[in-house]
């Protein structure tokens, strides 16, 4: 069976790539996350927010009470070595490069207009074979325009592809007017891939506490069908890579994305809850159901049952969602 | 620390004194057994560093550092590593030398080549010092040691290396001492002796040879014997030869010193006129002083001399004769300490004894000056300047000189001071001199010791800076003084002659005389938010006078709003550092602002990019906002200055401790003082010290009335009373009220008061704070509202607060705690920390317990925020009782409490017999009553105290001794609570010894351990409570070992009361814990999780109770009881109060800085140090759950309280 795919003008061996997530940031798990037959890695983010914030708070924590009492002129060792900016995460990829023989792709989270190029630069120095910017705006200032918001993200496209000779990959949010078109304009500025999509941590209330708290949750199935309607919206109206990312935790999830015109199905939910090894089943089941139908390789399926190539293309427009309503069942009224 | 090596000429370094040690013991040595104790624990911190950062030393391998539980065992530790060949080294001071002096006796007597570097630092006798002057080192006179004494920086440094080469020719063990903080803690530009010259002096022959001597099984021998009359004397006279020869051998490394590196010493060094007729000899830090002093008198025409003391020991009299003048008529010898019943101070003695053996006639003439007195100066660091030298010659030339004077003070009780001119100054004009007053944590001190270093690199000047900090840990006020010029710096005292004043905190004006230093023609910065316009009018009169009489250039500049701007947050030094290099001219503008940059750079580096750039902003941002403010308005100031002390206080608290906290005490005479160091409680509340800028304000329409707040608050600034309604008749108008929620106080009025000039503004109370606004969430029961509106109005309603009465305390259940909290606080106003976690115990102790305590209280925080002069917080009731307290050492607290308790059980069980015997004069009822073993409740003790009180009338009027005798006995006869009081340092270290056996005596004594685990008061070092993979001081790459269960080890003994507990986690369970302990008949022990600035959490912003949670919601800290009395009824007596960890150990560690910056240092470590935390978590709960499992059955009337019989005396004597 031939499960080779190709993203963002790599070769993989398999579509199956481990997304974010951070189980990366551990060597050994690289390692296993290739002997579990994934085809490539994304990196944990390195944040760009999280270096300036534990750089705050060291300073701060170092700082407080100094030179307050003749007794205790500070109250922490002199340490020359912290390791405050990117060394640690380049130092990763060093290693990850040395360790593994699939693709290492890293992840740049950053918050500043020089942080990007700064360290995309950096990044690709120290040996990534492809980078993907995690893009994470959350617009709270109700004079800030969608075009302006647009325009912001591209020029971060523009700005770090002009420095890197590597492929570069935008992780982007579903939040977007017209999301086909920030997905074109986004190639345009020199995206090679498009990473569908990023999830955000939503704030939940604690009823008990009354107290606000980000509540992590992993994806769910259900989280796959928003990638896999703007895929297959996607598929052949970019000159550029699909990856899909959300709610992928059996091998028919992946296919589905394939299907829908994914070069890649990353895995990132079902690896933090089942473990690395589930690579491996995924793959399995993936390569059963190929089997089972007749399927000779993943170019042969990819974007077969795209918006393009599908029979019932509005199926992935709105007129689908009317037809779910008037079928959903009706709950009963219950015992009386 | 920074090398400079300009041209290839000799390497300069800006250093302190503690660093000059350390750069060469660290050095010379390959073992070095440590323990923190100040001003030494520098040096220690020093040496730990450079070998977690790999740095080798001569002969290139990494010193082994090993910390120890006390002096005694590093001295213990260096003595056997001595034995085995290692070159080997300890750092200390004051007590912790005074610990060691057992082992410094052997290893003397053993002739092992050793140098301990000491900061002379004052040994407690009434009174702890942490200072400077020499009782430490002539206490160990008698040890064997030879001494040698250093008077600067430079000499700390060089006269390391001489010590550590003469040791080492000369076969005997070196004290090297130098000035505890004058010179320990002075900065100053010195030049570094080169690796080269080191390895020269350190001789490899003799390295050998004494190494070959060492204790081997390859060659066997046996050292340390016991000898009996027959053999002792002889052999103890037969090391006489190797002193005869030390000072010669020191004079011959001190040459071989002095050609490699340009710097002479002698054993005497001489100073002055050839042909002085009075010559002053001393030793240590006044020696520089007293050269200046030497030297501009002369230059005036005098005929003075000064002998400088480096080697006292073995103290060479015939070269002493030789090095004073044939000249000399007239001899001071002047001592940095005071031993009371002698003939005369030590260097006194030793002089007038060699002048008597060693009359030398030459063909000079004959050296016997027909004067000799000696006087005492500058105990604990007391201020030794030029004037108090010349005062010290003019006595001498008087024609009947006074001996056995003081200089520095005004004796008014036994006359010994001498008359100092107060106007006599030797600073020369080419001397750039600038003082700064800044706030402990407002970074200003260490912006100086930047400035000195920038200048001491980037010019050609001499640099020099010295520190003064207040007393207190919170709101501390810092003078720091620096001195740059074109020669080297003798001005070992402070500066009172300034060119430059700097004010970097506003409030400090209205409090402080600021310019009383100032120079006519000086400059005078001051950071302020008010504009170049707007301030004039609004500066304390006295200020206005002050500059226009001195017609100084007056500059002001908002720091604080340029430190915003720049995104510096409210840190002000690189600003006002700025602000200095921009007015004084010590280097041209541009240049010093280059300087300024590049040092950030350096400086600010290792703690990231984005540091540096706000720092570099910040630079940028403040010479655009530095404004001159000329002086054309006339005196229409603000007032004068606020007073330090309430003008209510009574006259002895107004008197003398107001001016030492107005800064005077200087200027108080000894018959203000007591003899023996007792003084008054309760005189904290005299201090008004406004330091929140923000106070909670009480919403009581939805206040629940819980108390937390109360409990919580670490300086007892918001307290709750309940009253009748009537009592509020009067009231201010602004004062808050509420109908009382406890059933039992229907009907009653619940008042909650904030003492808002006593706050702190550390939030804590707003953070415990559990009510919600329904309608706007961040509002809660308690919310900040800015201090300075509402400070007159919240006075008056603190003092009508106060004269309210106190609830009966038979009416309050001592175990709820939204009733407990309403008794009154016998502990309020400390000096501790903002948010400190430690004082909520105390206040809880003294409210429950206050006015039947006695406490001991080891050395450390507690000791000083609990007695630091000049007001202390341990206070009294309205009947006058409160706690007692003292202090006697770090080591032996647990003893000096038990000591308390014999003594006590002792003095009641005579009141008892002389009760029994006098059983018929006093009625058989009331006897019997008193006979009967004390009650613990509040109504039982109310009882007991009243029947005393009958008791004592009636004695009045029986006029025998016996009943004279009980009359002075008949308080012991109400318990009384004994507390021994100490942190983790104390208990789990240096104390555990003394505490295990107090512990297992059986006898009532109550332990309260406040467990920061580290040592907090001298700078964060570990101790044997730190936690595994916490940094800290001597663990800079994380604790590798798991914390050591203290409670475990006490449970074990079965009849010891045990509580963990974390007040912030569950303040009922640690209200309970205090309520059994006390209690409980025998010995208990509570250990109080306390969390600390030490800890690397945001204590000043509320974090305590937040931390407190965590720690116990994880599972790190296990909340229980171990109460034996349980174990009688067939009940296990273990109870835990923690349920199953609920979070991850993980988050809870990432939240303090002790654990995170080891993930920014060395994350691998972190990684696994963590993972080895959780496990070490997991494994201690499991423990703890299989022990609380086991069952118990209903034993006989327990050994609680039973006396263990306790040695009479250490076996093996």
């Amino acid at each position: 069976m031939d499960l080779s795919t190709t993203y963002l003008g790599m070769k993989l061996r398999s579509p199956l790539v481990c997304a974010a997530s951070p189980l990366s940031q551990q060597l050994d798990n690289l390692k296993r996350m290739e002997d579990a037959r994934a085809s490539a890695v994304v990196l944990h983010s390195l944040f760009e927010e999280q270096l300036r914030q534990d750089t705050a708070e060291l300073e701060d924590n170092l700082e407080r009470g100094a030179f307050s009492s003749p007794e205790a002129m500070s109250y922490f060792p002199e340490v020359d070595n912290y390791k405050l900016g990117p060394q640690e995460y380049l130092a990763l990829i060093e290693r990850a490069k040395q360790a593994v023989g699939i693709p290492v792709i890293a992840s740049l989270n950053a918050c500043s207009a020089g942080g990007w190029t700064r360290y995309a630069r950096a990044i690709q120095d120290a040996g990534a074979d492809a980078l993907e910017l995690n893009i994470y705006h959350i617009p709270t200032d109700p004079a800030q325009t969608s075009a302006d918001i647009e325009a912001m993200y591209l020029e971060i496209v523009r700005g770090v592809k002009s420095e890197l000779t590597i492929p570069v990959a935008v992780k982007l949010s579903p939040f977007f007017t017209n999301f086909s078109n920030i997905a074109v304009r986004l190639v345009e500025a020199g995206a090679g891939g498009l990473v569908l999509f990023n999830r955000f941590y939503q704030p939940d209330i604690d009823l008990e506490t009354l107290e606000v708290r980000p509540n992590i949750l992993r994806s769910t199935p259900m989280a796959l069908r928003l990638p896999l309607r703007w895929i297959a919206i996607l598929y052949g109206r970019v000159q550029a890579s699909l990856a899909g990312t959300s709610g992928v935790y059996f091998g028919g999830d992946a296919l589905k994305l394939l299907l829908a015109g994914a070069d890649v199905a990353m895995l990132c939910s079902v690896l933090l809850r089942d473990g690395i090894r589930q690579i491996t089943s995924i793959e399995r089941e993936l390569v059963a159901w190929m089997e089972k139908h007749e399927y000779e390789s993943v170019r042969q399926l990819k974007g077969s049952l795209s918006q393009m190539n599908c029979a019932d293309p509005a199926a992935f427009e709105r007129a689908q969602y009317m037809r779910a309503i008037i079928s959903h069942p009706t709950p009963s009224a219950g015992p009386s | 620390m920074t090398d400079s090596h300009p041209s290839n000429g000799p390497l300069f370094a800006t250093i302190d004194g503690n660093e000059a040690a350390a750069y060469v013991a660290y050095r010379v040595n390959e073992v070095m057994a440590i323990y923190p104790i100040t001003p030494s624990s520098p040096i220690a911190e020093w040496c730990d560093q450079w070998a977690s950062e790999g740095k080798p030393n001569l002969w290139g391998t990494i010193p082994s550092i090993v910390e120890m539980q006390s002096e005694g065992g590093a001295a213990g530790a260096v003595h056997g590593s001595l034995q085995t060949g290692a070159l080997s080294t300890t750092f200390t001071a004051s007590q912790g030398l005074l610990l060691m002096i057992p082992n410094m006796f052997k290893i003397a007597g053993e002739l092992l080549p050793a140098v301990f570097h000491v900061t002379a630092r004052t040994v407690a006798t009434h009174a702890l010092s942490i200072f400077g002057d020499h009782s430490d080192v002539m206490a160990a006179r008698s040890t064997g040691w030879a001494m040698l004494a250093a008077g600067s920086v430079q000499e700390t440094m060089d006269l390391a290396l001489i010590a550590q080469a003469a040791a080492l020719r000369a076969r005997l063990p070196f004290i090297h001492f130098f000035d505890g903080f004058r010179t320990s803690h002075e900065v100053a530009k010195i030049q570094l002796i080169p690796d080269a010259v080191m390895r020269e002096l350190m001789d490899d022959d003799e390295i050998a040879e004494w190494r070959g001597h060492a204790m081997t099984p390859d060659h066997p021998v046996l050292r340390g014997t016991a000898q009996n009359p027959d053999a002792f004397f002889q052999g103890r006279e037969a090391a006489n030869p190797v002193y005869d020869i030390c000072p010669d051998i020191v004079q011959q490394v001190m040459e071989e010193f002095g050609k490699r590196t340009g710097r002479h010493y002698k054993p005497f060094d001489y100073v002055g006129a050839p042909d002085a007729e009075r010559v002053l000899v001393i030793m240590g830090s006044g020696a520089e002083v007293a050269q200046e002093a030497v030297e501009f008198l002369n230059r005036r025409g005098e005929k003075l001399g000064l002998i400088k003391v480096r080697l006292y020991r073995p103290f060479d009299g015939e070269r002493f004769v030789q090095a004073l003048p044939p000249s000399a008529k007239a001899v001071a010898v002047l001592d940095r300490t005071k031993e009371p019943g002698a003939t005369g101070e030590p260097l006194y003695q030793d002089c007038v004894t060699a002048l008597v053996e060693h009359r030398l006639d030459g063909p000079g003439g004959s050296r016997q000056p027909a004067v000799i007195v000696g006087g005492r100066y500058g105990l604990s660091s007391k201020e030794f300047t030029p004037a108090m030298v010349k005062a010290v010659f003019d006595n001498l030339a008087e024609r009947t000189p006074k001996n056995h004077f003081t200089v520095g003070i005004n004796d008014d009780v036994s006359f010994t001071s001498l008359t100092v001119d107060p106007e006599f100054s030797t600073e020369p004009d080419d001397v750039i001199r600038a003082v700064f007053y800044g706030l402990g944590s407002d970074g200003t001190v260490g912006a100086n010791k930047n400035s000195i270093k920038i200048i001491g690199e980037n010019t050609a000047n001499c640099a020099q800076g010295y520190f003064v900090y207040d007393s207190k840990k919170s709101g501390s006020m810092t003078v720091s003084h620096l001195r740059f010029g074109k020669q080297p710096i003798h001005s070992s005292y402070l500066i009172t002659r300034a060119n430059f004043v700097a004010c970097h905190q506003p409030e400090f004006l209205e409090r402080y005389d600021l310019l009383r230093h100032l120079v006519p023609g000086g400059a005078f910065l001051l950071n302020s938010p008010c504009s170049k316009d707007e301030i004039w009018p609004r500066l304390p009169t006295p200020v206005q006078k002050a500059l226009l009489e001195r017609k100084a250039r007056f500059h002001v500049i908002d720091a604080t709003s340029v430190a915003r701007a720049s995104g510096m947050g409210g840190r002000i030094n690189t600003i006002m550092q700025v602000c200095f290099f921009a007015l004084s001219g010590v280097l041209p503008r541009d240049e010093a602002i280059d300087a300024i940059k590049e040092s950030i750079r350096k400086t600010y580096g290792r703690k990231g990019e984005e540091v540096v750039r706000k720092n570099l902003q910040a630079v940028d941002n403040t010479l655009a906002n530095l404004f001159e403010v000329p002086l054309t308005g006339g005196v229409n100031g603000a007032g004068g200055f606020h007073p330090p002390i309430s003008p209510d206080a009574p006259p002895f608290v107004r008197e003398v401790l107001g001016e030492l906290a107005a800064g005077c005490g200087d200027e108080l005479p000894v018959s203000a003082f007591p003899r023996d160091g007792t003084f008054p409680t309760a005189t904290s509340q005299y201090e008004k010290r406004n330091l929140a800028l923000d106070i909670p304000v009480w919403n009581e329409a939805i206040c629940i009335q819980c108390l937390k707040c109360v409990a919580m608050c670490p300086h007892a600034a918001i307290r709750a009373k309940v009253c009748d309604p009537a009592n509020l008749e009067g009231a201010p108008p602004t004062l808050k009220s509420a109908a009382a929620r406890a059933p039992e106080w229907k009907g009653m009025r619940l008042v909650l008061q904030v003492a808002a000039e006593d706050c702190t503004g550390c939030v804590l109370c707003v953070e415990v704070c559990p009510v919600r606004d329904k309608t706007e969430n961040k509002r809660k029961a308690l919310n900040l509202q800015p201090q300075a509106p509402l400070r007159m109005a919240e006075r008056a309603n603190w003092k009508f607060f106060l004269g309210l009465p106190e609830l009966d305390r038979r009416k309050i259940n001592p175990t709820l705690l939204r009733q407990q909290q309403v008794m009154q606080p016998l502990f309020e106003f400390s000096g501790a920390c903002a948010g400190c976690g430690e004082t909520p115990y105390l206040k809880l102790l003294t409210q429950l317990f206050g006015d039947r305590a006695i406490i001991a209280n080891a050395t450390g925080c507690s000791s000083i925020y609990g007695g630091n002069l000049p007001t202390t917080p341990y206070a009294k009731n309205a009947e006058g009782r409160g706690p007692a307290w003292c202090n006697s050492l770090f080591e032996d607290n647990a003893e000096f409490g038990l000591g308390y308790r014999i003594s006590l059980d002792k003095q009641r069980e005579l009141a008892g017999e002389l009760l029994r015997k006098l059983a018929g004069s006093l009625g058989d009822e009331l006897v019997a009553a008193l006979l009967k073993p004390s009650e613990t409740d509040e109504a039982g003790i109310a009882e007991r105290r009243a029947r005393v009180a009958v008791l004592k009338l009636k004695l009045q009027h029986l006029d025998s001794p016996e009943a004279n005798l009980l009359l002075s006995l008949a308080d012991q006869l109400v318990r009384k609570s004994v507390w021994i009081v100490g942190g983790d340092g104390w208990a789990y270290d240096i104390g555990y010894g003394g505490l295990d056996h107090v512990l297992a005596s059986g006898r009532d004594v109550n332990t309260l351990v406040l467990d920061t685990e580290v040592y907090s008061n001298t700078g964060g070092q570990m101790s044997k409570s730190t936690p595994r993979g916490a940094v800290a001081k001597f663990a800079a790459g994380g604790k590798p070992g798991r914390k050591k269960d203290l409670g475990l080890i006490a449970m074990a003994y079965g009849n010891i009361y045990v509580a963990c507990v974390a007040m912030g986690a569950k303040d009922d369970q640690t209200l309970k814990a205090f309520v059994e302990a006390e209690s409980y008949p025998g010995p208990s022990l509570i250990l109080a999780y306390s969390p600390c600035i030490a800890q690397g959490i945001a204590l000043d912003i509320g974090a305590s109770a937040r931390q407190q949670k965590m720690v116990v919601d994880c599972g790190q800290w296990l909340l229980y009881r171990f109460d034996p009395r349980r174990a009688e009824r067939g009940e296990n007596p273990l109870q835990l109060d923690s349920p199953p960890p609920k979070t991850s150990v993980l988050d809870y560690l990432l939240s303090e800085n002790r654990f995170k910056m080891l993930t920014l240092s060395k994350p691998e470590s972190a990684r696994q140090l963590f993972a080895e935390a959780a496990a070490d978590d997991a494994d201690r709960r499991k423990l703890y759950e299989f022990m609380q499992s086991r069952t118990f059955k209903a034993q006989a009337p327990e050994p609680a309280g039973q006396k263990i019989p306790i040695a009479a005396e250490s076996p093996g004597t």
